[in-house]
């Protein structure tokens, strides 16, 4: 084993710990805490396979910008964690297996010999200043100028439905549009319903006299 | 640096349609609300522009573009004029509709028309990337568009359903793609073809891509088992979307079963067609016989649409050039009646009321026998009976499957087609035989009245003379898929 592996099997054992407890901790501001450790590892296993570009965009957009908002809203919220975990006992019977079932498939193709380290050639190693970040800019805006295209349409789309969706006028606000008072209609204000005569007016009214 | 191909003359109506989808968002800023319809005849004219472009356009051969991450063939062409027609007369039906109900905004408009360009994008992709965030855009823009009558706790619910199940299904898609290019080192369509072909690498893994692939299209085509997001949605979202739900959407997700299991996948042919019979037999017994149960006619259409996917599945599963054309002829006409369907359901809605039960069709007949008539081709049509399209439709489909030599299967279509008649009868007889409980007059703008005309009718004449139709899908699958 050289040192790069030693490196390897510390940053994956503290990635899978982290994610594991993503979904074990109690208290949503650690879990969110944990799931930036583990963008941090899975930066540091990118360093590992020369991908410099990829582990600094992740540790500059999710670590310090996503994760930041992302533990904001945690703080600002009150989650019941009570509610959240109510119907666990009663999912497991069937998630338990349905989950150990998937998993083992999983493990089964996975670790079949089709992916197996010597099925996969070597990269060649990169000559002296090779930069990935000139690599992946060059690919973007050549290759797969489409997709990066579209991407930048599906936020567009985020923006415009987010705005339509929240967007609402101010309640308290005190501005007064002439033009929507003038149009008023009767039916707008006044409703008209129709209800049976009350036949009791008479021995309702006699106790309301007595009153007096 | 070598010269980069972009061949941006291939992908014009696209681009026209995102640059007028920018435009009325920016256009709607400006206007007053007196002349707020000029968002609606800005959009027609994007459709339009882009029907003409795309018709002119158009050539017999298989075009590539975008470093082949896009491609213009006869069948993208075909599919893109069905789209932008199913767009247009969607537009036209709903406006009046969205007008009553305060949606009558630049941003239904512009979302309306950011998924068109989504739904062309998955046409015309040819690669996982290009089809995947097709894919992406058309299902955010729909999921917007659904709870954008916000303050309806229904809508609210149902756009809520859509979105986590259509993540879901979006996650799955995603990581079959994902194993397919473990294996075949491709990810566009030609080279995933043919990796295959020079010999499979590794069967069980392709496999198991395969499964994530199958189970998330058909999440998005709404075939059972994979069903139970439609009736909700159906149901709980404003009937002028889903009406462009049930229409336009669905050509595209036929486009991504095209690309994905013929272009790429037809090496494993044996595999997915086991799938889609699974699926096909499904789709079919559930959207029928749930069916009947239903007394809302949205959901009762929701589970019809279930059932139209069985047997567009049919046509798939023969894994033939004919069975190809037949299901391409069969989403075409599954649009058509929708879009018939759902016009009749918006014409008889009004300010403050939905016209969403079956009882509210009771006495049509006594209110107004033509309309009375179009939803009865409609009903006609959707059933099945001769001499209307969906008759034809089924006929084409299932002649595919007996020639494949699926007879059982073919059997038990017929009989799930049988127990569906009931259904689509039992509105005939609401109709024509019950007293009408509401008396309100029918009130439509003139176009609207117009074009659900011609599409009920169109229902009958192309039934009576499907040739032409026919003959336009046989040509767009045989020079385009190899």
């Amino acid at each position: 084993m050289i040192f790069q592996d030693y490196v390897f099997y510390a940053l994956a054992a503290i990635l899978l710990f982290a994610g594991l407890r993503v979904i074990t901790a109690r208290n949503p501001v650690h879990a969110a805490l944990f799931l930036v450790l583990a963008f941090f590892t899975a930066a540091g296993i990118w360093l590992l396979l020369e991908a410099e570009f990829l582990a600094i965009a992740l540790v500059l957009v999710y670590v310090g910008a996503v994760m930041v908002l992302f533990l904001f809203v945690v703080m600002m919220l009150d989650i019941n964690l009570d509610r959240l975990r109510e119907g666990f006992w009663n999912a497991l019977p069937v998630a338990l297996p349905v989950g150990l079932l998937m998993a083992a498939e999983m493990v089964m193709i996975l670790g079949s010999k089709h992916f197996s380290a010597d099925m996969l050639n070597a990269p060649a190693p990169r000559p002296v200043g090779y930069s990935n970040t000139a690599e992946i800019g060059r690919q973007l805006y050549t290759d797969y100028l489409l997709p990066f295209e579209l991407a930048s349409v599906v936020l567009l789309v985020a923006i415009v439905a987010a705005i339509a969706l929240t967007l609402r006028e101010r309640k308290d606000s005190k501005f007064i549009d002439p033009a929507e008072q003038v149009k008023v209609k009767r039916a707008d204000r006044l409703r008209i319903i129709s209800m049976p005569a009350e036949k009791e007016s008479v021995s309702a009214a006699e106790p309301a006299a007595e009153n007096k | 640096m070598n010269a980069i191909s972009f061949d941006l003359m291939t992908a014009l109506p696209e681009i026209l349609v995102l640059a007028m989808a920018m435009f009325i968002l920016l256009l709607d800023l400006f206007l007053k609300p007196a002349n707020r319809f000029l968002i609606y005849v800005f959009s027609q004219l994007a459709l339009l522009g882009a029907a003409v472009i795309t018709a002119l356009t158009h050539t017999s051969v298989v075009e590539y573009a975008f470093n082949g991450l896009f491609v213009d063939d006869p069948l993208a062409d075909v599919l893109k004029l069905g789209i932008y027609l199913a767009t247009s007369v969607t537009l036209i039906y709903t406006r009046s509709y969205i007008s009553l109900r305060g949606m009558f905004r630049g941003e239904f408009y512009a979302l309306v028309l950011f998924s068109t360009l989504g739904m062309m994008i998955m046409v015309s992709g040819q690669h996982f990337l290009t089809l995947y965030m097709g894919l992406e855009l058309l299902s955010l823009s729909l999921y917007a568009l659904v709870a954008l009558d916000r303050d309806n706790a229904s809508s609210t619910e149902a756009a809520m359903k859509y979105f986590v199940l259509g993540a879901l299904a979006s996650g799955m898609l995603l990581y079959g793609m994902s194993m397919l290019y473990g294996v075949t080192g491709h990810l566009d369509i030609n080279g995933v073809a043919e990796a295959l072909l020079n010999g499979a690498p590794d069967h069980g893994v392709l496999v198991l891509g395969l499964v994530f692939i199958v189970a998330g299209l058909a999440f998005k085509l709404g075939a059972a088992p994979f069903q139970m997001w439609v009736p909700d949605v159906y149901h709980g979202s404003p009937t002028a979307v889903t009406l462009f739900i049930g229409s336009a959407t669905k050509i595209a997700a036929f486009a991504m079963v095209v690309r994905l299991l013929i272009q790429a996948m037809f090496v494993l042919a044996a595999d997915w067609q086991g799938m889609l019979i699974i699926m096909a037999v499904l789709s079919m017994a559930v959207g029928n016989i749930a069916a009947i149960a239903q007394t809302n006619i949205k959901r009762m259409l929701a589970y019809s649409t279930i059932s139209h996917i069985g047997f567009l599945l049919l046509g798939f599963l023969s894994a033939s050039l004919n069975g190809y054309a037949s299901a391409t002829f069969y989403i075409l006409s599954y649009v058509l009646m929708t879009l018939a369907g759902f016009g009749i359901i918006l014409l008889l809605s009004r300010k403050g009321f939905e016209a969403d039960k079956l009882e509210d069709l009771k006495g049509l007949n006594q209110r107004s026998p033509w309309y009375a008539f179009l939803m009865l081709l409609v009903m006609f049509s959707m059933a099945g009976i001769p001499p209307t399209l969906g008759f034809y439709a089924k006929f084409t489909v299932l002649q595919a499957a007996l020639q494949a030599g699926f007879i059982v299967l073919v059997v038990f279509a017929v009989i799930m087609a049988l127990i569906g008649a009931f259904y689509y009868l039992r509105v005939v007889k609401y109709m024509y035989f019950d007293e009408p409980e509401d008396h309100a007059a029918i009130v439509a703008p003139v176009d609207m009245k117009l074009v659900l005309s011609i599409n009920a009718i169109g229902l009958l004449i192309l039934g009576m003379l499907p040739q032409r139709l026919m003959d336009a899908c046989a040509y767009a699958i045989i020079h385009s898929i190899q």
